[in-house]
């Protein structure tokens, strides 16, 4: 039930940005179905909950590190997860009447999931599975903080946030596989019941500490909570008052326990908490904005808190969980006060408010109500939690710890008696600043809010006033946590009258303290300024920040050299001298033979001669010419070497690679620029010799390194009980190793892409146009001859000048004998040397030629159609036919055959990778189509309009074409 | 112990060296140039290290001596990939030369404003120095 509660908010969350379109505001009605669901399913546990028994709900998640999807209510959660489904119901009624206008529902959405969030994390008793819920709150936070990222001030407290807690949240991480590791359990409940002991565990406590103080805000960590601020009120009255700061006081609690007895723990609390109450109130005291000095008092209750709970005694635990419920009715209602004032008034700047408690005197009464609650007067409900407090803080004076001397204990003492007067100032402060009125205020601008708004805090004022009466109660249903520590006295419990005591006397103390603060507030504040200013931790924060972008700067401005030589260089070096320094240590070098035959001898002259030739040639065509004369070189190689299909695809593919330069560098100055770089020659040429070392001595190494049976040894006999091909290349390629050319094909379809929008820029499709069409544009000529004689078509639409009508007639014979050709190696490929690359190479070149002949009208002859079709096409085949074995029974890319009886012409062998093949071969085939219409039709239109850049006689620059920009 | 052959590593040496001082140039085309050497000295790699070369791997024409068929079947892979890369750099030689007029390889603008940065011992573009200290207005209603 839990996980469909959790699962319901998010649903509703996800749909809000379609809901509010149609709903606007009143979406939140909607939305505030979820926490109240999950808020009437809390009260029908309560009595199961509330008679010791847990509701447990659990699934598997991963095993093998004990991790599981456990959810877990005990007391504790249980209190939370009404504290976090009420007030979130509350607060999501209330933003009905705040969001008035609503049009985007971001916030709206972010808000229901993170309540449907925060209620899995105080339900969660896997720590990985609370982990989660904890940074997806931080995540939450974040989004919600830096609602409106236009807004400096907006970005920057989201940031903040994010960073502080998340940096708490690895901490607690690390905690957590720590405790983990010692007692090998990610329960929660299990860890508490059996709490670990030694140094790894206390470590893993503390670090867990960190993130629960990281989340609440307390001191060296409070300065992302007032900041947070920036975030609408409704969101801040839930995230930064009544449920995420919770989240760290809620694991101090379930943790304090366990983990109360770790030597750092105790002293780490004390004094935090301290601190953080002292300094938050302090701070609090001198806001002029209603928001920010509920921010503070937030900071400095989240102290006071921490430091009851995580103390780990029986009335110290006893009086924290009081205070969480008490904090989280009055926060939130100080919070929608502010929220109304705000929206009415247009400012919640206390020194331009006066007399709203004139036009609102219900909600100055009942509001106000949870101010007192926070001043701790009686006899509202935190009057009796503060009065709890100071119980538990006197038991540990009468030695309830015996780790504290006396002394501390007093000063504890007086340091919380000094921060319940200060909360005790800026409560009136704060009733003061919203609602009396000022002389010399401006005046104000005042429009009447809606009555719901108003209702829902005057609502939860009268809460605090209720429970102020209901003190046994609350004590009855705290007691069983109270009863998990062993430590200390027992609580006298919750109550208005406990007779004349020590805590009485404090409270007095700090009221009448309190009200002294107030009343003579500019006095305090004058005394305020002469603090010299210290460098705060927010400062600290900052300076970190700054440093490590500094930090990043210098390491990027030292290894991002933006040079790409620079990067290839040291690429090589590396490559270099790492390979070196591993055959440095080889002692056993093979045997060397020469060579195989005179042929190979002659030919690798050719290639060596040709490459360095290519590499110090400074014409741009002779040096295209030079490398593909090593190409071919290596074809023959590859034809004695044994690989019959490697030399035939290296020729095809070679020739592909020789047009296509040509049909480029006709528009490229001849020779290369050589000027810039004549100064790193002879560095170039080190890297390049030494490159070129290792690559021959590894060369030597791996074909010594064949000892071992090679993997294809086997395949001569599987290829063909497998693959049924005899051809063991072409099987590998469109069997046993068909995931490789998949992709293989898919990279060709990327390339060719690139090239046509490197070219065509918008659309490839609407250039198409054939040999009539030209015509049609063409009225005042001829038009064209269509009878089948004519031996290219559009070689008409050529000009004269540069019509070759041998060539249009060879192109003619010579076509058809190509695609058969073509086909012939596609379909023999499985048993002889060809296949789908061979077939759609040859293909190509056929297209090629019809282009080369008679120009770019006659490619849209030869082939009307669009090339991504093709390839499209292409690749779904190869898909189709990886996929269609599992239809019938068998693996992906799996290979069946069937025998055909054809009359006439006999058996007919047919294997199913062939469709993979015919794939490939449509691939190939729409591969170069494009590339040729790009780089031959494509051009030639960028001639014709005079976009194509045209080399400078004598230079090696080209005059831009300017239309291309 | 299989013998390896000299010369066909020498020369696939050479291949890449030649690639290499090719690929440590500005101009987009020379680069290209420089990875066909390089790929070709690559594949002339796998050529010696599939050992001892026999007859070709296709059942009915193998002898006692069988060439290794999976390095065939990378090198094939190989070889059609090279010619995707090339038309699709030579491509942006081709655009480098219709925009600017050259197709040079240009330092990275964007490192060289880092480093003025880090001369300057300045903080990044994207750093954002926000605070929201605790007088009240600056930040929440900014």
């Amino acid at each position: 039930m839990l996980y469909a509660l959790i699962a319901a908010h998010a649903i509703l969350g996800a749909s809000t940005p379609l809901l509010v379109k149609r709903l606007g505001a009143r979406v939140f009605y909607l939305l505030s179905a979820a926490p109240l669901a999950a808020g009437i399913w809390l009260i029908t546990q309560a009595p199961m909950v509330l008679s010791g028994a847990a509701y447990i709900e659990s699934h598997d998640w991963i095993p093998t590190l004990d991790v599981t999807l456990t959810l877990r209510m005990g007391l504790v959660q249980w209190i939370l997860a009404m504290i976090v489904s009420w007030v979130g119901f509350l607060v999501l009624l209330y933003s009905r009447w705040y969001f008035e206008g609503l049009t985007t529902g971001r916030s709206a959405a972010i808000l229901t999931v993170f309540a449907g969030t925060m209620l899995g994390l105080v339900t969660a008793d896997d720590l990985i599975l609370m982990f989660v819920f904890w940074e997806l709150t931080t995540v939450f936070s974040y989004l919600l903080i830096g609602h409106d990222p236009t807004r400096r001030a907006n970005r920057g407290a989201a940031q903040t946030a994010l960073i502080v807690t998340t940096t708490g949240g690895l901490a607690m991480l690390v905690g957590i596989v720590a405790v983990h590791s010692v007692t090998g359990t990610m329960s929660l409940q299990a860890i508490v019941a059996d709490p670990p002991t030694g140094t790894l565990a206390g470590v893993g406590g503390m670090l867990m500490l960190v993130g629960a103080l990281s989340k609440s805000a307390l001191v060296p960590f409070h300065f992302w909570l007032p900041g947070a601020m920036a975030a609408p009120t409704p969101i801040s009255a839930y995230l930064h008052a009544a449920a995420m700061v919770k989240a760290g006081v809620y694991l101090v609690a379930v943790l304090a326990p366990a983990f109360a007895e770790v030597p750092m723990w105790r002293p780490t609390v004390l004094v935090l908490g301290t601190i953080t109450m002292v300094l938050g109130g302090w701070r609090a005291l001198r806001q002029t904005d209603l928001k920010l000095l509920l921010a503070y008092g937030t900071v400095s209750q989240l102290g006071l808190m921490v430091l009851l709970l995580g103390v780990g005694t029986r009335s110290a635990a006893m009086a924290g969980m009081g205070l969480v419920i008490a904090h989280a009715l009055f926060k939130s209602t100080l919070f929608m006060c502010v929220g109304l004032i705000d929206h009415s008034a247009g400012t919640r700047d206390i020194r331009e408010l006066s007399g709203v408690g004139y036009r609102v005197p219900w909600l100055a009464i009942l509001g106000g109500l949870a101010a007192l609650s926070m001043a701790g007067m009686p006899p509202l409900v935190g009057f009796l939690t503060k009065e709890a407090a100071f119980e538990s803080i006197v038991n540990l004076i009468d030695g309830d710890l015996s780790f504290l001397t006396p002394l501390a204990a007093i000063a504890l003492d007086i340091a919380i008696t000094f921060g319940s007067a200060i909360t005790v100032a800026y409560s009136l402060r704060w009733w003061w600043g919203a609602f009396a009125s000022k002389d010399g205020a401006p005046a104000l601008s005042w429009h009447r809010p809606q009555f719901g708004m108003a209702a829902v805090p005057m609502f939860l004022g009268l809460i605090s006033l209720v429970l102020g009466f209901c003190g046994p109660l609350l004590t009855g249903l705290i007691d069983p946590y109270s009863d998990t520590l062993h430590v200390g006295k027992e609580s006298h419990g919750f109550a208005l009258w406990h007779g004349f005591s020590w805590p009485l006397l404090m409270s007095v103390l700090a009221l009448a303290a309190g009200v002294v603060l107030f009343v003579f507030r500019r006095r305090i504040a004058a005394i305020q300024a002469t603090f010299p200013s210290t460098v705060t931790a927010e400062e600290l924060y900052h300076r970190s920040m700054h440093g490590i972008d500094r930090i990043a700067v210098e390491v990027t401005a030292r290894a991002q050299r933006g040079s790409l030589s620079i990067y290839l260089g040291t690429i090589l070096v590396t490559l270099v001298s790492l390979s070196m320094y591993a055959m440095l240590r080889i002692r056993d070098w093979p045997q060397l033979r020469v060579f195989d035959s005179w042929t190979q001898l002659l030919v690798t002259i050719v290639i060596a001669t040709a490459a360095v030739l290519a590499a110090s040639s400074r014409g741009r065509i002779r040096a295209v010419l030079l490398v593909g004369v090593t190409g071919y070189g290596l074809a023959l190689l590859f034809a004695f070497g044994g690989a019959p299909d490697l030399a035939l695809t290296q020729v095809l593919v070679e020739t592909v690679t020789l047009v296509v330069f040509v049909l480029v560098t006709r528009k490229l100055p001849r020779f290369f620029t050589n000027r810039p770089l004549s100064s790193t020659r002879w560095w170039r040429v080190l890297v390049a010799v030494a490159t070129g070392t290792a690559v021959t001595l590894i060369a030597l190494v791996a074909s010594g390194a064949r000892v071992a049976e090679p993997v294809s040894a086997a395949w001569y006999e599987w290829a063909y009980k497998f693959g049924y091909g005899k051809n063991i290349v072409n099987v590998a390629l469109v069997d046993t190793r068909a995931w490789d050319t998949f992709g293989e094909i898919s990279v060709l379809v990327i390339a060719a892409t690139g090239v046509a929008s490197l070219i065509f820029l918008r659309s490839r499709v609407s250039t198409m146009t054939n040999t009539r069409e030209v015509f049609e544009q063409r009225p005042d000529e001829p038009q064209a001859d269509t009878s089948p004689g004519v031996w290219l078509r559009a070689g008409q639409t050529l000009s004269p000048m540069v019509r070759s009508i041998v060539f249009e007639v060879i192109t003619r014979i010579l076509f058809g004998i190509m695609i058969v050709v073509s086909i012939y190696l596609l379909l023999a490929g499985h048993n002889w040397p060809g296949g789908g690359f061979a077939g759609g190479l040859v293909a190509g070149m056929a297209l090629m030629i019809r282009y080369l002949a008679a120009g770019r009208h006659e490619l849209d002859e030869a082939a009307p159609i669009d090339a991504g079709r093709l390839m499209g096409g292409g690749l779904l085949l190869a898909l189709v036919a990886a996929i269609a074995p599992l239809a019938m029974g068998g693996t992906i890319l799996e290979s069946f055959d069937w025998t055909l009886h054809i009359p006439v012409l006999g058996e007919l062998h047919l294997v199913s990778s062939t469709v993979f093949d015919i794939g490939v071969y449509l691939v190939v085939v729409g591969m170069l189509l494009d590339v040729v219409r790009s780089l031959g039709s494509g051009i030639d239109q960028h001639t014709s309009e005079e976009i194509a850049p045209v080399p400078i006689p004598h230079s090696t620059k080209a005059l831009p074409g300017y239309g291309g920009r | 112990m299989m013998s390896a052959n000299l010369v066909l590593a020498i020369t696939a040496g050479i291949l890449v060296a030649a690639g290499v001082y090719l690929l440590l140039e500005r101009s987009l085309t020379r680069i290209l140039l420089g990875v066909l050497l390089a790929s070709n000295g690559v594949n002339m790699l796998f050529l010696v290290a599939a050992g001892k070369p026999g007859t070709p791997p296709i059942v009915g024409l193998a002898g006692e001596n069988v060439s290794d068929p999976l390095p065939q079947a990378m090198v094939l892979t190989a070889i059609v990939i090279t010619m995707a890369v090339a038309a699709f750099v030579l491509t942006l030689a081709y655009r480098s030369f219709q925009l600017h007029g050259h197709d040079e390889v240009a330092d990275d603008v964007e490192d060289a404003r880092i480093r003025e940065l880090a001369e300057a011992d300045v903080a990044s573009a994207s750093y954002e120095d926000t605070t929201f200290s605790d007088s009240g207005s600056d930040a929440v209603t900014e």
